[in-house]
């Protein structure tokens, strides 16, 4: 006999007196809400339904692959690869060794135009197997200090490149230590061709997250050397290469922006690049790649997304028209009673 | 054992007992936070949640700021955290005004007003007109010279007629002054929750007149909560207090439910932490090998040479960490919100609401609507839950005359009339019996009319009929009674009541007629407890005829009896009486014994016919839900032949040749056992065969069968979809409950008195029918509703929707964890196997409890088939019954959806963001939108029906989390500052938006199409039948059941007595002298020949029609 209505017994002595009135006031309000009668378009998947939603697919996609794919097409490119060509026969076999020593890394590389390419020609330096993505590496960076000077010494996140000699380091952290410092000078018959390194990261960077009072301090002053030096007199805020480096890549191949060339390039002109090879990739067998490249309204060369839009355009078409076909060779009645056994079979289900 | 109550002794007890001040918190301020914590941590999800939670706070190991599982994890434990407090504020509340109100207690001889709280043991309490009870108290005095008072016991026990209470013989009589004064010890037992039962001495001390003992029964207490009524004032002395009273000790707190659907959740969740683990090991064995491998040739991640000694454990831990949004945190509060709107939709039904009383349905239990959509097994009471337990007289059989058989209402046969006119001493007596034997009050009205306050239906009844044979029962006086016939008015001095229970199955009252002097005892009760007691050589046999004959027309029989009584015989038997009704143990054993002394030789007046009529719609409803698949088991304390009438008259069983009733019988275990046997034989014969065999079995049989063949009778349950049990006891059905649960079938019970409230406890689902037994059984139950009729709105709209909609909920929370599970899982081989998290701590906690959680929340007023359709289909209700919506399977399907649609994001995102465009937030952004656009698209496919709220939710979502990322690429010091302005400036960006939902719906889509066209489901047919309109109506060639069982009980009553069973069997005969002879000795074939015998009068009378 115990009554099992915690809530409404609970009151126990107290609230017997009101359960009276409560009897007619508990009567609950008509809604449609509360009916559960809310009108409702009850949508069914019929055939002419889905194949024109098919179709439909496949008529948009179709003209948009081709779109894109045009544009992907438009972008000229210059890849060249050059991180094994860099290196001397002598210390081919042992190309850590040679990317450690203090020999003269200057290497001198022939990119011929074969296309029109308009400007802005962006160039570019691409890193395969480099794994800025590494959970050790992404986070190791102090994001107050390298926005605000007086947040300097906030390096607790940038393990194990925080300290050296016991001072904090600016800007602290593995990603930064690890600054790529190839560098790439461009000339076009005997001429310097302008790189223009100004504004090639993002404004937003510059304006917010680097901070034009924070100047680097210690860096690159440990024992480890790890990539590229930075100018003490220069603002993070400045240090765009910095700043383009320290947004890191979500893949372990990723291209990032070295300059803009402000010039039309004609076709099989001969572009002489002298870079210097300091970057360490060979240790990892990574591969280093200069890449000038222009750009179309979809961004560089891509033809993943037109192709994928002709696949998905053209699967759609044919499921619309396989349906179709089925449809018409084998109509089927939508809704048709004897599909319900129970009105076959009335006691089994 | 026993406490001893010294009444207005100021000291002595004060320590002793408790006070009266009430408590039913659970918590007090300062143990809430640890209990309540301790409570929740209970639980293996949060203990799970916890364990993840406190990792993350391990900076080495978390991929994700530790606030992206603190955060949803705090929200939810303060959600029912704060949910407990206020239920237990309301509590404290509604304790502290019951505490305060004050109460007139005399203290040191004078009266005073003081706090119910301060109320003791032993202090004698004053109550005038409609105050409510306090506490526990003896009765010692009251207005009324007789020492009568009226109680409502409405809060304790539902029954709203009023109860008298009567003060104890040795306080009778006592002066208004006295009672200030009044000294004396209460010998009681310790408190107990027993609200029926109160075995107490009473012993009044000197200078009060005898220092006797005298007995106290629950007739001399006022219970806490009750309310005195028409009565000026009343004292007594508190016995229990506070926690202590009867009330306070019957309250107890509920095993919390758990469905079948929670239990498959938990499987599934439980699989999915073992995958879980499987994988963080694969990537955590990878992870360590990379890094032995690979990664120390990365100079620029800097990997120390020497680890410490648990770096081997870094990288599975903190897959464990990126996995651990495997099972989503957000599962737990999205069913508890849900659940709790699918009981709120059972509340506000308006078409589940009872029409007569106003009252609607209500959900007690918030937690188990979708076991609605999975029972299996119905077990219901009888009276009261398929009948509507409103008693009316219709025949009766004076001395072997049947009255009211042409007409079918024996208030108007002339014949009967004519006697009563006439006199006829059988009659007189018969209709003396009829008005006096009970325990009804008649309470005058101002218009003079005269109303029956009874506590049982069929008294009422039987008075009512009475009154109108003229033989009215006018008033009670105390000891007299004053009864009207035909002008004359005749007095009556009642001398003892001997009371209805249900093991004796019979009262009587001894009164003496004050005219001549006479003592004579009068007794009504089943027929099985009185004529095997009639004197010897009284011819029984036409009554036995009229009993057979009144119970298969399905009413209720009763026989009257009457016996002189002489003088010394019953001063004789009074001594006896009085002492047993004193004893302390055993009380009611004894009290029985002592009656039987008396109630024998009896002349047996004749027998009653009372009609207890069907609720409206019960066949429909019983034909309906066995239609879908529903077993219905009746369980009654009927007789069997009423039972197998009704259940006839429901579509409980059908007639032959449909049906078949096997009969399980036997008095002996041997019996009992063959019996039992040939019924699992002939049932694994037919079980084949369309047919409906029903099995029969009384409580005897009942009995044996459970303690000694309980296989065989598991064997039987599992065969068998329909049984009657009649003559079963309270715990009986909670045992039978319990045997179809042991089996894993879902069962459903369904009653109405307090006989059923152990049923309905031990059920997967209660069913209370708030009806005029009380509240009793809808106060223990998870569901209470007006009608029987409104079960198949509760199973078939209600349960069924709850399942489908939680089968879809659940699946897809695990959906949408798993699709970002999975990316992640993708990432981490393009990362290195480091355990990086592509996604920032703030989208991956948004996406969990915002984002995904919000659209699915709406899905509560999805309906796939419209109430109808499902009305008229039942069957489908065989795919929630089954689980067809949330198994193994299902949740396959959608683990490879999500796979699927992980590797779509996946693999779109990493191409179409490549190269210069890798930038880590903006590939994050990428994939995480891409994820939300798919959510959206799976949600609006797997809807089947739109409202507004759904537009608005699905759409309004996806608009959401652009506005929501737009503010937080607004704020400088977030990470993705600028990022989703930048992204939503690209057109790659929105192309490779409509490149991942195109890729991702376009094979669910064509897959769903191509089920729901070339292998539809039957839910899926009848959406189509529905939606396409027309046909719907005209397709359900549901044979129309023969409804005419209703209609042929009333011919029948024409053509009956040949089909009779020729022997008349008591069928419970568990008093020691009836002769039991089994059905045809063992054949239980025999029984349903005549069985058999009696439809083929049926259909012959179908063709007469």
């Amino acid at each position: 006999m115990s009554s099992n209505t915690p809530s409404s017994s609970a009151g126990g002595v107290g609230s017997a007196d009101a359960a009276a009135p409560r009897r007619n006031s508990k009567r609950p309000k008509y809604s449609k809400f509360t009916q559960q009668e809310l009108p409702a378009c009850k949508p069914i998947l019929t055939p002419r339904w889905v194949i024109s939603a098919f179709l439909l697919v496949s008529i948009v996609f179709i003209p948009i692959g081709v779109v894109s794919l045009f544009a992907s097409r438009d972008v000229v490119e210059i890849i060249d690869r050059y991180e094994t060509a860099c290196v001397p026969q002598n210390f081919s076999n042992d190309k850590v060794s040679f990317i450690q020593s203090a020999v003269d890394k200057t290497c001198n590389r022939t990119l011929t135009v074969k296309k029109l390419m308009k400007q802005p020609i962006y160039v570019y330096y691409q890193l395969d197997n480099f794994y800025q993505n590494h959970r050790r590496y992404v986070k190791s960076r102090s994001d107050s200090q390298l926005k605000d000077n007086s947040s300097w010494n906030d390096v607790s996140s940038c393990k194990p490149e925080d300290m050296s000699n016991d001072q904090p380091i600016v800007p602290c952290g593995l990603i930064a230590w690890s600054l790529f410092n190839d560098t790439y000078n461009f000339s076009l018959n005997n001429q310097q061709l302008a790189v223009n390194k100004k504004d090639i990261s993002w404004k937003s960077d510059r304006d917010k997250k680097f901070g034009k009072d924070v100047f680097p301090k210690n860096f690159q002053n440990g024992t480890l050397i790890g990539g590229n030096r930075l100018d003490p007199s220069v603002p993070l805020s400045e240090q765009e290469d910095l700043i383009v480096w320290m947004r890191t890549a979500a893949l372990p191949t990723f291209r990032k922006l070295y300059g803009k060339i402000e010039r039309d390039l004609q076709p099989n002109e001969v572009i002489q690049v002298t870079l210097l090879n300091n970057y360490n990739t060979y240790s990892f067998n990574g591969k280093k790649k200069l890449v000038l490249s222009t750009t179309s309204w979809l961004g560089g060369k891509n033809d993943f997304l037109g192709i994928a839009y002709l696949t998905v355009g053209g699967l759609c078409f044919f499921l619309a028209l396989s349906f179709t076909v089925v449809y018409l060779v084998k109509p089927r009645q939508l809704g048709d009673p004897s599909y319900l056994s129970w009105n076959r079979n009335p006691a089994g289900h | 054992m026993k406490r001893f109550v010294y009444i207005n002794d100021d000291e002595s007890s004060q320590e002793l007992y408790c006070d009266n001040r009430i408590s039913n918190r659970k918590y007090t301020v300062l143990n809430f936070l640890p209990k309540n914590l301790w409570e929740q941590f209970s639980r293996f999800m949060n203990q799970y949640f916890l364990l993840i939670a406190c990792l993350q706070l391990w900076s080495l190991i978390t991929p994700v700021n530790p606030a992206s599982t603190w955060g949803p994890l705090i929200f939810i434990f303060a959600v029912s955290a704060s949910k407990e407090a206020w239920d237990d504020y309301n509590r404290y509340l509604s304790d502290k005004k019951a505490n305060e109100k004050h109460i007139w207690v005399v203290r040191q001889g004078i009266r005073k007003h003081i706090q119910a709280q301060d109320i003791h043991v032993g202090n004698i309490v004053w109550l005038r007109e409609n105050d409510e009870v306090p506490c526990d108290l003896v009765l010692i005095g009251t207005s009324d010279t007789q020492g009568l008072c009226y109680v409502e016991t409405a809060a304790l026990d539902g029954e709203t007629d009023l109860k008298t209470r009567v003060i104890p013989s040795a306080c009778m009589g006592m002066d208004f002054e006295l009672l200030h004064k009044i000294k004396g010890v209460i010998e009681c037992p310790n408190p107990d929750k027993d609200i029926r039962r109160f075995d107490a001495n009473l012993r009044l001390f000197p200078p009060f007149i005898d220092n006797d003992l005298c007995p106290l029964t629950i007739k001399n207490t006022l219970l806490q909560s009750c309310y005195l009524r028409n009565t000026e004032w009343a004292c007594g002395v508190a016995v229990y207090t506070g926690n202590e009273t009867k009330l306070g000790m019957s309250r107890g707190i509920p095993e919390p439910k758990l469905t079948a659907m929670d239990a498959m959740i938990d499987k599934l969740t439980g699989a999915i932490f073992v995958f879980q683990i499987v994988v963080v090991m694969v990537l955590g064995i990878a992870g360590n090998v990379w890094k032995d491998t690979e990664a120390r040739k990365q100079w620029y991640v800097l990997y120390p040479i020497e680890g410490p000694w648990y770096e081997l454990l870094v990288i599975p831990l903190r897959f464990e960490l990126l996995c651990s949004i495997m099972i989503p945190i957000s599962i737990k509060v999205s069913l508890d919100l849900v659940k709790s709107l699918y009981a709120k939709f059972i509340d506000w039904d308006s078409e589940m609401i009872d029409q007569d009383t106003g009252i609607p349905s209500h959900a007690t239990n918030t937690a188990i609507s979708e076991d609605l959509g999975q029972v299996e097994y119905i077990l219901t009471d009888k009276t009261g839950t398929l009948t509507e337990n409103r008693m009316i007289f219709r025949r009766c059989c004076i001395s072997g005359i049947f009255y009211g058989n042409e007409s079918g209402d024996a208030l108007k046969d002339v014949k009967l009339l004519n006697a009563v006119a006439g006199s006829s001493p059988d009659v007189v007596r018969f209709l003396t019996v009829m008005a006096i034997c009970n325990t009804v009050i008649p309470i005058k009205s101002k218009t003079g009319a005269i109303l029956y306050k009874a506590q049982s239906q069929d008294e009422d009844a039987l008075v009512n009929a009475a009154a109108r044979l003229h033989m009215v029962y006018v008033n009670k006086n105390a000891n007299i009674l004053e009864i009207r016939f035909n002008g004359s008015v005749i007095q009556y001095e009642v001398l003892e009541t001997l009371e209805f229970t249900s093991d004796r199955k019979r009262m009587s009252v001894v009164v003496k007629d004050c005219q001549n002097g006479k003592i004579v005892l009068l007794s009504k009760g089943a027929d099985e407890a009185i004529l095997p007691y009639a004197y010897a050589g009284q011819q029984t046999r036409a009554l036995v005829e009229a009993v057979e004959q009144y119970a298969q027309l399905g009413l209720r029989t009763l026989c009257l009896a009457w016996r002189e009584l002489k003088e010394d015989e019953y001063q004789e038997w009074s001594l006896m009486f009085k002492e047993a009704s004193s004893t302390l143990v055993d009380r009611e054993w004894r009290i029985a014994e002592v009656c039987q002394r008396l109630e024998h030789d009896f002349e047996v007046l004749g027998v009653t016919a009372i009609e207890d009529r069907l609720q409206d719609g019960v066949p429909e409803t019983i034909e309906t839900l066995r239609k879908a698949g529903i077993n219905f088991w009746m369980l009654t304390g009927d007789k069997q032949n009423t039972a197998i009438q009704i259940a006839l008259s429901c579509n409980f069983i059908s007639p032959e040749p449909k049906g078949q009733l096997l009969l399980i019988d036997g008095k002996t275990e041997g019996e009992v056992c063959r019996s039992l046997e040939r019924v699992l034989l002939t049932m694994r014969i037919t079980s084949s065969e369309p047919k409906d065999v029903a099995f029969v079995v009384d409580g005897w049989a009942l009995e044996i069968a459970l303690k000694h063949y309980r296989k065989a009778f598991t064997e039987l349950a599992i065969l068998s979809r329909t049984a009657i049990c009649c003559r079963v006891t309270p715990s009986q059905k909670a045992q039978l409950v319990e045997l179809l649960k042991s089996c894993d079938y879902r069962t459903l019970a369904i009653g109405d008195g307090g006989n059923d409230v152990r049923m309905i406890q031990q059920a997967d689902i209660g069913v209370g029918i708030s009806g005029r037994e009380g509240l009793q059984a809808a106060r223990a139950a998870d569901y209470s509703i007006g009608k029987f009729r409104f079960l198949k709105r509760l199973i078939l709209v209600h349960g069924r929707y709850s399942y489908n909609r939680t089968a879809f909920l659940s699946q897809y929370s695990f959906y949408k964890s798993l699709v970002i599970c999975f990316i992640q899982i993708f990432f981490s081989f393009i990362s290195g196997v480091s355990g990086t998290s592509l996604f920032n701590s703030v989208s991956l906690m948004a996406y969990n409890v915002f984002y995904t959680s919000v659209p699915v929340l709406v899905s509560v007023l999805d309906k796939d088939l419209s109430e109808g359709t499902v009305m008229q289909h039942p069957q489908i209700l065989v795919y929630c019954q089954a689980g067809r919506l949330l198994n193994p399977s299902t949740f396959a399907g959608w683990f490879g959806r999500s796979l699927f649609h992980a590797i779509v994001v996946f693999v779109i995102t990493i191409h179409a963001y490549a190269f210069e465009k890798s930038e880590m937030e903006e590939l994050s952004m990428v994939a995480l939108s891409g994820c939300i656009w798919l959510q959206a698209f799976v949600v609006a496919l797997e809807t089947n029906s739109f409202t507004i709220l759904q537009h608005l939710a699905i759409w309004g979502n996806l608009v959401a989390f652009y506005v929501i990322n737009w503010v937080f690429s607004a704020i400088p010091s977030s990470g993705m500052y600028t990022i989703m302005f930048r992204l939503c400036r690209q057109p790659s960006y929105w192309i490779t938006m409509f490149l991942i939902v195109a890729a991702g719906m376009g094979p669910v889509l064509a897959l769903k199409y191509f089920r729901y066209t070339y292998r539809p489901s039957k839910i899926n047919a009848l959406q189509q039948a529905e939606r396409m309109g027309g046909p719907i109506l005209s397709l359900g060639n549901i044979e129309p059941q023969p409804r005419l069982m209703e209609k042929e009980v009333s011919p029948l009553s024409i053509t009956q007595p040949k089909n009779r069973n020729p022997v008349y069997e008591p069928l419970l005969s568990d008093s020691p002298n009836s002769t039991r002879r089994s059905f045809g000795s063992g054949a239980p074939f025999d029984f349903f020949q005549s069985q058999s015998r009696l439809s083929s009068s049926y259909s012959r009378n179908c063709k007469d029609n």
